[in-house]
C-alpha cells in the first residue's frame, strides 16, 4: 500500500505513518533470529513505540482530521504486524529446517538387534502340511511316541512274528516282557487308537515323531517325523483315496506337481500302493534327483485293510476307509533342497537361522 | 532279486524294449529298481595268453606281466597274483572302454610302461569276483573276443525289490507269471524231463525220514542221489547264477541255487554218507540245543523269545542218530556239507510253517535266501517239480553213471491247500470305486493262476493256487484285480469332507507359544529324544526308560528333561563361536516308569505305556541373559495366554517330583518352580521350572559358566494350556473415569519374594486396582544388605464415579500398612 495522498505532512505528533512503515520494514530486513524479531516487534508496536506515541498524539488533532489520521496509523500498525508476521514465519521455517538438520540420522548405523527366532524347518513343514489337509476338512490327531505291541503292529494286521514286522528296524523299550513295548515305528498306532476311542465316521492326520533302528544317511535318520492321514466312511474308495492324494499334492506342492499310485505292500492296507509326486525339482522332465524318471516317491497309502478294523471293532461291510502316510522332514527335504538330513542333529544355529 | 531278461523268456516270450518291461513290472507292484545291460561294452577285450611274469624293480604289489594275444607280445603292469604263466586271461588293449565307462590308457608305474589292463569279472561286468584276474578255460585261441570265447550275449538284468507278501514273485517263473499275465502272453511252466535216471535202487532202502513234529514242517521230503560227480557247473548254469548274484560253487550246490531263483523252492543237498545212520529227524530243538551251521557259527536253538505268542519252538534237522545237523528252512550244518569227495546225495525239499522259520530266523538273527523264501510261504506243492527240475539240470554234469534212487521218502502232514474265496463283483468296485463286470474280474486273475467259476451273477468263486498263500481273502483277491487293471487306469474323485476340519485348542495355541517364544529371540531346535545314560546323570537325573537294542549306547535311554539335549546343542554352537544364542523345543519327555501303568497298558485298559508329556523348553544364552531372561520369558507367556493361577514357589518348597517340574541341574538358588493352583485349591501342581542352569551343569557339558549364565525354562505345555476354559476370554469393560497412579517404593528384606508384595498389593487395593507394576529394582548403600527397594504402581479407578483425593489417599494407606504388616516391609520416603 502506498501512503495516501495529499499534500499537507502529518500533524499527529509530527510522525508520517509512511515513514514508520518504511523505517520498520528497513529495520526488519536486517533481522536474523526470533529473539531479535521479537525486541524489534516490542519496538514498533509496543507502548513505547513511535506508532503508539502518534496514537497518543490524535487527541491532539484537530476532530476534522482525527479519524483520517487514525485511519493511516492503523494502517500502518496492520501492514507492519504483517510483515513481522511473515518475517516470524520465516524465521520459524529456517529454525526448523536447522533443528531437523541436527536431527538427521543415518538408519543404516544401527545395531543388529536380536531378532525374531526362527521355528524350525520341520515342525514348519508340520504345521503347513496340517494346514493343507484342515482345508480339506481334516482334524489333527496326535498319540504317544511309546507304544504296545498291539497298537505298533498287531492291531495294524502284524500278528508276533509276522514277517512284514521287518519292514521296519524297532527300537524295543525295557519294559515288560521283553519286545512288548517300543517306540513306535510309524505314526500308525495313533490311527488304532482313533479308531478305538472314537469310531467313524473319520476324516483325520496324524503327525509326530517315530523311531527306526536305522543306521543315518543323508536320506534318513533314526528319529524322523510322519503325517499320516486317515478316512473312514460309508462308501469310502480307492478312487477317493487317489483324488485325496492329487488334491492334496497339487495343492502343498503347487499345481505342476502331481500324483501317482503304484502297487505296494503294507500290511495294514489291501490294496496298498506305493505313492509318487513329479519330481520337484526337474518337474518331471527327469533328472539325477529322480533317477531320470521324472516320479520322487513320498510315501505309502492304501484301502484299510478289514482285518485293522476288525481289530478296532469295525464293521468292514459297512464301512470302508483309506490311509497313506509320508515323511515329513522328507517334505522339508524336497522343499528346501536339504542336502543331508545329518544336519539338522547339529541344531547349528548357522543353520537353524537359515530356513 | 535280480533277474535276467534272458532267464526270464524261458517262461513267456517277452520281446520289445527292456525299459517298457520294467516299467509294466513297476505297474504290478514289482518294483525294478535298477536296470542294468551287461556283456555290453566288451567288443574290445580280447584273450590273452601270459608268457611271462617279472618281478618290478621297488615295488612288491604290482608285477610286470608279458602276453600275447594274436600279435606283438604286450607288456602290461598288474596287481593281482592269482594267475600263472600259460593262463589265459581277458586283456582290455589301451583305447578300449570298459562297462562303466572305464577308458584305458597307457599309463606308467614305477617306471614299467602298462600298455593295457588285465580284467576281474567285477571289472567286465560279468560276476561280483574282484578277487583276482578272470582265469578262462585254456583252450581258446589269443586275441579272440572275450565275447565269442564266453559266449557272452548282451543281456538285461532287472533288479526287483520284491514286496513281502509277494512269496510267488521271488523266482524267475513267478515275475514272468505276472508279467505275462499283464502283458496278456502265454506263460508255461517246462516240465523237467529225467530221463532214465532213476535206479532200480527203492530209496527206502538207501535212507530214512522222519518227522516227530510235523506242525513245524508239515511236508518233508528226501530223494538220494546216486554215484554224483562233483565238479563245476555248466557255463549257462553259473552266468546265471552269476547275474542274479550269486556265486557258482559246485553242480550240486548251483543246481540246488538255480532250482530255488528258478521257481522259488529251497532246497538242501547232505553228502549221504556224512549224515549219521543214513536218514532224517525232523523235530522241534531242545532249549540250548546247538548246530553248527555251514558259515561256522555255534548256533544254540530256542533260547530266547522273539515275541508274543513265541513258544521257541525251532525247527532243527537231525540225523537218525537225533544229532543235530541243520537248521530247517533257515541254514545247514557244516557236518554233512557237499564235497569234491561226495557221492551220495541226500536232496531236502520241505515245506516249512512260515511262522516258525520267522521266529528262528529272528531269534538267530540269521537270514538266508531260503529262510527268506520259508518265512513267506513255498508252494508245498512245488516241491516235487523242484527235486526233479534238480536232477535234471544235475544229470548234465554229475557224471554217466549218475542215477536217483528210485521213489521219493514223502512225509506228509496238515499242509495248507487251495483256498476258495468268494469274490462280490459289487464289493471289488465298491473297494475300488470301478466298474468291472464279473468276465473283466476273471479275466484279470485266470492268467496268473487263479481258478474261476462262476455259478450265478455278480459273484465270483475264485480258487487260490497254493503258490499265493498271501491270497485268503476277499480283499486279497480284490487286489489282485487292481494290481492287473492297473492302478493308474482305477478313477480319482474329489473328496469332500463331511466336516469342519481344524485344530484342537491346544493345538492353535501351542502353535502360539512356539510363535511367542520365537519371538523373544530363539531359535526352534531338534534334539535328541534318546540320550547316552551318562548325559542325564551329568544333570543329575537318574533312571529313565532303556532302550532294549540301542542302535549305539549314545541313544540308549528316553530323555527325561529337554534340558540335556538343549545343553548339547548350546555346546555345540559355543564350541563354534556361537555362544550367543536363544533356542527352544517342543517335545515329548519320558518320565520314569511306572510298572503298574505298563501292566495296565499291556493289557490294554487305556492308559498309555509311559505317562510322557509334551513339554516346552527354551535355553536362553544370550549375552547378558540369566534367570531374569527366563522370568521374563515366563511373564510374556502367562501374559500371551491370560493365565494367571501359575506362581513360582522356591525350589525347596515343593517335595513331588514330577514331569516337567523336575529341578535336577539348575541353580539351586536362581531357580523356581511353576506351580498351577488347581480349581479346588487344595493341590497346587507343579508344571514347570524356571531360572538358571547349575555352573556346575553347565561345565559338564563343556560351557564356560564364568562367561555366560543360561537362563532355563521348561513347562509342560499340556498342564498349561489343557483348560483353557480356565482363561477368561470376556471382554471386560473399561471404566469412562479418570483413574488415579499411587507409586509405592518399600525396602523389603531378600527372604520375602517380590510376587508376595505384589499379592498383597493386590489384595489391599481390592478391586478398585486396575493395574499393578513392579517398575523398579533398587538396591543401595542406604537400605541393608540382604534387602532391596521394590517399586510398584498402582492404578486405581472405580467403574461409575471419579475417585476422590480422599478416597486414593485411603487406599494408599491401607495398601502401606497390609505391605508394612504382612512382611515387615518399610515405606521409602
Amino acid at each position: 500500500m502506498t501512503p495516501s495522498a495529499g499534500g499537507e505532512g502529518p500533524s499527529s505528533g509530527g510522525v508520517d505513518p509512511d515513514v514508520l512503515v518504511s523505517s520498520a520494514l528497513g529495520q526488519l530486513a536486517t533481522i536474523t533470529t526470533s529473539a531479535a524479531l521479537e525486541e524489534l516487534h516490542t519496538e514498533l508496536l509496543g507502548k513505547r513505540s513511535a506508532l503508539a506515541r502518534a496514537h497518543q498524539g490524535l487527541v491532539a488533532l484537530d476532530p476534522g482530521q482525527r479519524p483520517e489520521a487514525g485511519r493511516r496509523l492503523n494502517e500502518a500498525r496492520r501492514l507492519i504486524e504483517s510483515h513481522l508476521a511473515d518475517k516470524r514465519a520465516e524465521l520459524e521455517q529456517g529454525e526448523r529446517a536447522a533443528r531437523l538438520e541436527a536431527d538427521r540420522l543415518d538408519l543404516t548405523e544401527v545395531v543388529v538387534p536380536r531378532g525374531r527366532g526362527r521355528l524350525h524347518v520341520v515342525q514348519r513343514t508340520r504345521d503347513e502340511l496340517e494346514d493343507v489337509f484342515v482345508g480339506m476338512g481334516f482334524v489333527v490327531a496326535e498319540g504317544p511316541e511309546a507304544e504296545t505291541d498291539w497298537y505298533n503292529f498287531e492291531a495294524l494286521h502284524m500278528p508276533p512274528a509276522h514277517p512284514a514286522r521287518g519292514m521296519w528296524d524297532t527300537l524295543y523299550l525295557d519294559l515288560g516282557e521283553p519286545e512288548t513295548v517300543m517306540l513306535r515305528t510309524h505314526t500308525s498306532p495313533v490311527q488304532v487308537h482313533l479308531m478305538e476311542t472314537q469310531g467313524p465316521p473319520i476324516y483325520a492326520v496324524m503327525p509326530g515323531k517315530c523311531y527306526r533302528r536305522d543306521t543315518p544317511d543323508a536320506r534318513h535318520i533314526p528319529t524322523f517325523h510322519q503325517i499320516e492321514g486317515l478316512v473312514v466312511d460309508r462308501g469310502i474308495s480307492f478312487a477317493d483315496l487317489a483324488g485325496t492324494i492329487e488334491t492334496f499334492t497339487t495343492a502343498y506342492f503347487g499345481p505342476d506337481i502331481h500324483s501317482r499310485l503304484r502297487p505296494s505292500y503294507f500290511p495294514f492296507t489291501e490294496p496298498s500302493a506305493e505313492y509318487e509326486v513329479t519330481c520337484t525339482i526337474c518337474k518331471g522332465t527327469g533328472c539325477r534327483t529322480c533317477s531320470q524318471t521324472g516320479w520322487i516317491e513320498l510315501g505309502g497309502c492304501g484301502m484299510v485293510d478289514p482285518a485293522v478294523f476288525a481289530a478296532v471293532g469295525i464293521d468292514a461291510e459297512e464301512w470302508t476307509g483309506f490311509a497313506f502316510g509320508f515323511g515329513i522332514d522328507r517334505c522339508a527335504q524336497m522343499r528346501h533342497e536339504i542336502p543331508d538330513m545329518r544336519v539338522f542333529f547339529d541344531n547349528d544355529v548357522r543353520v537353524l537361522r537359515q530356513i | 532279486m535280480r533277474v535276467p531278461l534272458s532267464w526270464l523268456v524261458d517262461f513267456a516270450p517277452f520281446t520289445g524294449d527292456p525299459a517298457d518291461l520294467a516299467a509294466a513290472l513297476d505297474d504290478l507292484g514289482l518294483v525294478v529298481e535298477e536296470v542294468q545291460r551287461v556283456g555290453e561294452g566288451l567288443d574290445d577285450v580280447v584273450l590273452a595268453r601270459v608268457l611271462e611274469i617279472g618281478a618290478i624293480a621297488g615295488a612288491d604289489r604290482i608285477r610286470r606281466v608279458t602276453v600275447e594275444a594274436g600279435g606283438e607280445p604286450v607288456e602290461v603292469v598288474c596287481g593281482a597274483w592269482n594267475f600263472h604263466e600259460g593262463d589265459m586271461v581277458p586283456l582290455a588293449p589301451v583305447g578300449s572302454v570298459l562297462p562303466g565307462g572305464f577308458e584305458i590308457s597307457r599309463r606308467k608305474m614305477k617306471g614299467v610302461v602298462s600298455n593295457g589292463m588285465l580284467c576281474s569279472g567285477r571289472e567286465l561286468g560279468l560276476s561280483e569276483d574282484h578277487e583276482g584276474i578272470l582265469v578262462l578255460p585254456g583252450a581258446m585261441a589269443p586275441g579272440a573276443p572275450l565275447t565269442d570265447a564266453l559266449g557272452i550275449t548282451p543281456d538285461t538284468v532287472f533288479d526287483i525289490a520284491v514286496e513281502a507278501n509277494r512269496p510267488d514273485a521271488w523266482c524267475v517263473a513267478g515275475i514272468a507269471r505276472d508279467l505275462a499275465g499283464a502283458l496278456h502272453l502265454p506263460f508255461s511252466l517246462p516240465e523237467p524231463s529225467t530221463p532214465d535216471v532213476e535206479a532200480a535202487t527203492p530209496v527206502a532202502s538207501l535212507a530214512t525220514v522222519e518227522v516227530v513234529d510235523d506242525d513245524l514242517c508239515p511236508r518233508f521230503t528226501a530223494r538220494v542221489l546216486l554215484d554224483v560227480t562233483v565238479t563245476s557247473s555248466p557255463d549257462w548254469i553259473a552266468r546265471r547264477l552269476t547275474l542274479a548274484g550269486m556265486r557258482p560253487i559246485n553242480n550240486v550246490v548251483d543246481a540246488s541255487n538255480y532250482v530255488m531263483l528258478d521257481l522259488g523252492q529251497p532246497t538242501h543237498p547232505y553228502d549221504l554218507d556224512l549224515v549219521g545212520g543214513g536218514g532224517l529227524r525232523v523235530r522241534a530243538a531242545a532249549p540250548g540245543e546247538i548246530v553248527k551251521t555251514l558259515d561256522g557259527v555255534q548256533r544254540p536253538l530256542g533260547e530266547r523269545s522273539v515275541g508274543i505268542g513265541d513258544d521257541r519252538r525251532d525247527c532243527v534237522i537231525c540225523d537218525a542218530r537225533d544229532a543235530p545237523i541243520g537248521i530247517g528252512g533257515v541254514m545247514g550244518g557244516d557236518s554233512s556239507e557237499i564235497s569234491a569227495t561226495t557221492s551220495r546225495v541226500l536232496l531236502e525239499a520241505a515245506y516249512f510253517t512260515p511262522m516258525v522259520i520267522a521266529r528262528t530266523s529272528k531269534r538267530l538273527n540269521l537270514r538266508s535266501e531260503a529262510s527268506a523264501r520259508f518265512e513267506r510261504g513255498c508252494d508245498p506243492e512245488g516241491i516235487d517239480r523242484a527235486a526233479l527240475r534238480l536232477c535234471e539240470l544235475l544229470g548234465a554234469t554229475a557224471g554217466d553213471r549218475f542215477r536217483s534212487a528210485q521213489g521219493v521218502l514223502d512225509v506228509r502232514g496238515t499242509v495248507p491247500g487251495p483256498s476258495r474265496v468268494r469274490v462280490r463283483t459289487a464289493r471289488v468296485n465298491a473297494v475300488l470305486g470301478s466298474d468291472l463286470d464279473d468276465d473283466q474280474v476273471a479275466g484279470y486273475l485266470e492268467p496268473i493262476g487263479f481258478g474261476c467259476e462262476r455259478e450265478r451273477k455278480g459273484v465270483v468263486e475264485v480258487t487260490v493256487p497254493t503258490f499265493r498263500p498271501d491270497t485268503e481273502r476277499e480283499i486279497d483277491v480284490i487286489e489282485e484285480v487292481a494290481r492287473h487293471h492297473g492302478y493308474a487306469r482305477l478313477p480319482r474323485r474329489r473328496l469332500f469332507a463331511p466336516q469342519v476340519g481344524g485344530l484342537t485348542p491346544y493345538q492353535r495355541d501351542r502353535r502360539l507359544a512356539r510363535q511367542v517364544v520365537a519371538g523373544f529371540g530363539a531359535h526352534e531346535a531338534w534334539t535328541p529324544s534318546l540320550l547316552a545314560p551318562d548325559v542325564h546323570l551329568r544333570v543329575g537325573m537318574e533312571g529313565g526308560v532303556r532302550v532294549t537294542n540301542p542302535l549305539t549306547p549314545d541313544e540308549s535311554v528316553l530323555r527325561q528333561s529337554l534340558l540335556p539335549g538343549m545343553l548339547g546343542a548350546l555346546a555345540f554352537n559355543a564350541d563354534r563361536r556361537q555362544g550367543d544364542v536363544r533356542l527352544f523345543e517342543v517335545g515329548h519327555v519320558f518320565p520314569p516308569p511306572d510298572p503298574a501303568r505298563v501292566a495296565r497298558a499291556l493289557a490294554r485298559q487305556g492308559d498309555t505305556v509311559i505317562a510322557e508329556r509334551e513339554v516346552l523348553g527354551v535355553a536362553l544364552a544370550a549375552d547378558g541373559d540369566d534367570a531374569r531372561s527366563a522370568a521374563s520369558l515366563w511373564l510374556v507367556l502367562a501374559d500371551a495366554f491370560g493365565i494367571q493361577d501359575v506362581e513360582m514357589t522356591a525350589l525347596d518348597g515343593l517335595a513331588e517330583p514330577g514331569p516337567g517340574s523336575g529341578a535336577a541341574g539348575l541353580h539351586p538358588t536362581r531357580s523356581a518352580r511353576l506351580v498351577r493352583a488347581d480349581g479346588g485349591g487344595d493341590t497346587a501342581r507343579p508344571i514347570g521350572v524356571v531360572g538358571e542352569v547349575d555352573p556346575d551343569v553347565l561345565d559338564e557339558f563343556g560351557l564356560d559358566a564364568k562367561r555366560r549364565r543360561v537362563g532355563w525354562l521348561e513347562i509342560d505345555l499340556e498342564a498349561l494350556l489343557d483348560d483353557a476354559a480356565r482363561r477368561s476370554s470376556l471382554v471386560r469393560t473399561v471404566s469412562r473415569f479418570p483413574s488415579s497412579d499411587v507409586d509405592l517404593a518399600f525396602v523389603v528384606d531378600d527372604t520375602v519374594p517380590a510376587a508376595a508384595v505384589y499379592r498383597t498389593l493386590r489384595q489391599a487395593g481390592g478391586e478398585l486396582v486396575e493395574s499393578l507394576t513392579l517398575f523398579d529394582v533398587y538396591r543401595s548403600e542406604t537400605t541393608s544388605e540382604s534387602a532391596r527397594s521394590l517399586a510398584y504402581r498402582l492404578r486405581f479407578c472405580a467403574p461409575d464415579r471419579t475417585l476422590t483425593d480422599d478416597e486414593v489417599a485411603q487406599l494408599r494407606a491401607r495398601c502401606i500398612a497390609a505391605v508394612e504388616h504382612a512382611h515387615g516391609a518399610q515405606l521409602r520416603g
